[in-house]
């Protein structure tokens, strides 16, 4: 531990009380609407169903103040100094573990989210939050290829196809933009755990990166499936549902699971610390977990549902596409991160930058 | 007239709101970055400020020189290409006879009107591959296939089997496209405000006095235009140099600035206190420009009086 010069004051305080006033503006509208009952929530952009939020309206008379954000990093920050006034967030398993060790997150009372028993036995518990006690799973999936069939030969069934490219492939292949992905899948095609902690199959990963870096057109935040989809790109690494959603709209897109196999994440659905609204936070959770609510939502979304009776509404189509439930070789080889530190965390994140400027 | 500082209370008085706005929301904010830069991280979401310079060390690795070096690259060809595009549009609008002036500085602030965010994927569907630059030019290519075999040519196929579309985008070029395409008004304003201060009848005397029209350009407008184009470059490379939007929707997996490394220690890296370091690295270099802006000022203002 490192002794402070004078009092030590913690980060959070620190913010907090100068500038409170600053912190406490999103929460405005509150005063205003205090009669009527309301829930805000912070989700992922296009992760909902087309008439989710005003069903839920319709059927408790609680109004929903939705939220949007690109991805973890920016969850992460924006709850850091705080809460600024969210009941219900929707972290990725690893995020969610960080979170819960931070004490960003408050415990659910499962007496009011009785929909739990719609879950599948193996959703019902998790290795990152024992006994569920934090978070409930939304939907869940792996990180696959997405690829043009027709600039593409055969099937590019293997994380080599992003990593060595062939020169017909060169400066046709995008990457998520997410640090720890891009390492982690690094991980997988050289046949380590994508949680390991070894510095020199880390250091080996960002060796491969960088050598492969030539062969790569953008480093994409969230948008691989779009450049997939303009004709920027011919490969992509992207999340399956995001690809699947782009599928619907082109059919010389297509999708490979990797045979090194992928990142296994679920999103959770959380109480952050400090909720203003938590009671209608955990029907609004309940209200998901309703089978009818979560298979449209599936629906719409081509995500794969932790939810076993929303699973007996859905058609075959869905419940037989490997892009959304991956073969059971692909999934036995995927991994799920676990949060490792946050050293392990400056890690990715100096890595990508290493890579950028190599 | 009254020197406002023989008046010492109406003096506070009126720029009282600007410095207390100054401060609240410029120096206090300020001062929490630069603190935090001298923290260590504790734990997940504490930071303890224990007066480390770790944050300072790291800040100065080759790696993190070598982005500042890649930024103030891409900063200073941006301000080049704003000055050579804006010098001859501040002219001719100064030039331009007097009710046309307001309309055509109207069209310099025009893009303002749309934030920035849009103006730039508005530019990512112009450069796309599937974007209008390389519909035009396809059209343009058929058109010329076209005329090629109408006068028999149409066999040798000259101009390639097919159009290929240009990859414009995800490059250093597409950056430093956007860039111009958002600084460019800063850059004419001052230039127009100089050249519309200057004394139009030393042109007339250099022309009557033989010297052409690029001597008198050269020779007379420009030194005589020096201090806006000073400030053109001054405003233009700062905002230019801490950019991170620009370069993260145009740029390719080689773009990185120091402004997109910033935000990752605030956002993915969780660091602020590294992040604070390099927005001060940042800030001094900032500072550098503007104490050679001053130093070039006093210089000049001394050759004025010799």
């Amino acid at each position: 531990m490192v002794r402070s010069m004078g009092a030590r004051t913690s980060r959070r305080q620190f913010v907090k009380g100068s500038v409170a006033v600053a912190v406490s503006a999103p929460m405005w509208p509150k005063l205003a609407a205090a009669q009527s009952r309301q829930v805000n929530v912070y989700n992922w952009d296009t992760y909902i169903g087309e008439t989710t939020l005003d069903d839920f309206s319709a059927a408790t008379g609680i109004d929903v103040r939705y939220d949007l954000f690109a991805d973890n990093a920016e969850l992460f920050a924006r709850l850091r100094e705080g809460n600024p006034g969210y009941d219900v967030i929707v972290p990725t398993n690893d995020f969610a573990e960080r979170m819960i060790l931070a004490e960003m997150i408050q415990p659910l009372d499962h007496s009011r989210i009785p929909n739990i028993a719609n879950l599948d036995p193996v959703f019902q518990d998790a290795e990152f939050d024992p006994g569920r006690r934090y978070t409930l799973p939304y939907f869940w999936g792996t990180i696959g290829i997405g690829y043009r069939m027709s600039a593409v030969d055969g099937s590019p069934d293997s994380w080599g196809a992003i990593f060595d490219a062939s020169d017909a492939n060169a400066n046709r292949i995008s990457w998520l933009a997410e640090p720890s992905t891009v390492v982690q899948m690094a991980l997988k095609r050289l046949g380590h755990s994508l949680n390991t902690t070894d510095m020199g199959a880390l250091e080996e990963a960002v060796q491969l990166l960088i050598a492969s870096k030539p062969n790569i057109r953008s480093i994409a935040g969230d948008n691989g499936q779009d450049l997939l989809l303009s004709g920027e790109v011919d490969l992509c690494m992207e999340w399956n549902g995001d690809l699947l959603q782009v599928m619907e709209e082109d059919d010389d897109l297509s999708f490979a699971n990797p045979q090194e196999g992928g990142l296994l994440w679920q999103d959770v659905f959380a109480m952050p610390t400090g909720a203003p609204h938590p009671d209608e936070a955990q029907e609004f959770i309940n209200f998901i977990l309703e089978p009818e609510v979560h298979a449209a939502i599936a629906d719409f979304i081509y995500y794969a549902l932790p939810n076993a009776a929303a699973k007996q509404l859905m058609d075959q189509d869905y419940l037989t596409n490997p892009a959304i439930f991956p073969p059971d070789e692909v999934l036995a080889r995927s991994e799920s991160a676990q949060y490792l530190g946050e050293d392990i965390s400056r890690f990715y994140d100096e890595a990508m930058t290493r890579v950028r400027a190599a | 007239m009254d020197s406002w500082r023989s008046n010492r209370g109406l003096f506070l008085l009126l720029t009282a709101p600007a410095l207390i706005w100054l401060a609240l929301f410029f120096l206090v904010p300020l001062g929490f970055v630069w603190g935090l830069s001298f923290g260590e991280r504790q734990g997940i979401v504490d930071t303890a400020i224990t007066g480390t310079l770790d944050n300072y060390a790291r800040a100065v690795d080759p790696l993190y020189l070598g982005v500042l070096w890649q930024s103030l690259w891409i900063a200073a060809v941006t301000t080049a290409i704003c000055l050579v595009v804006g010098f001859p549009v501040a002219m001719a609008i100064s030039f331009a006879p007097p009710r046309w002036k307001p309309i055509l500085l109207l069209l310099i602030i025009l893009p303002f009107w749309t934030n920035l965010l849009i103006r730039t994927y508005a530019l990512i569907a112009v450069l796309r591959i599937r974007g209008f630059l390389n519909f035009g030019l396809e059209w343009l290519w058929v058109q010329a296939d076209w005329a090629l075999a109408v006068v028999g040519l149409g066999d040798y196929q000259l101009l390639g089997e097919r159009y290929q579309p240009l990859e414009l985008l995800y490059n250093h070029g597409a950056v430093i496209y956007g860039l111009v395409y958002v600084h460019l008004p800063f850059m004419v304003l001052p230039l127009y405000a100089a050249l519309e201060r200057m004394d139009r009848s030393y042109l007339e005397a250099s022309l009557d006095l033989g010297a052409g029209q690029f001597r008198t350009l050269m020779s007379i407008m420009v030194p005589l235009a020096a201090p806006g184009i000073l400030s053109g470059v001054i405003i233009t490379f700062i905002p230019a140099l801490g950019t991170f939007l620009t370069p993260n929707l145009l740029g390719g997996p080689d773009t990185q600035m120091i402004g997109n490394v910033i935000e990752q220690q605030f956002k993915s890296a969780n660091d602020w206190p590294f992040g604070a370091a390099l927005s001060f690295l940042l800030m001094y270099v900032t500072f550098g420009a503007l104490a050679l802006r001053a130093a070039l000022v006093a210089r000049r203002s001394r050759l004025v009086r010799a």
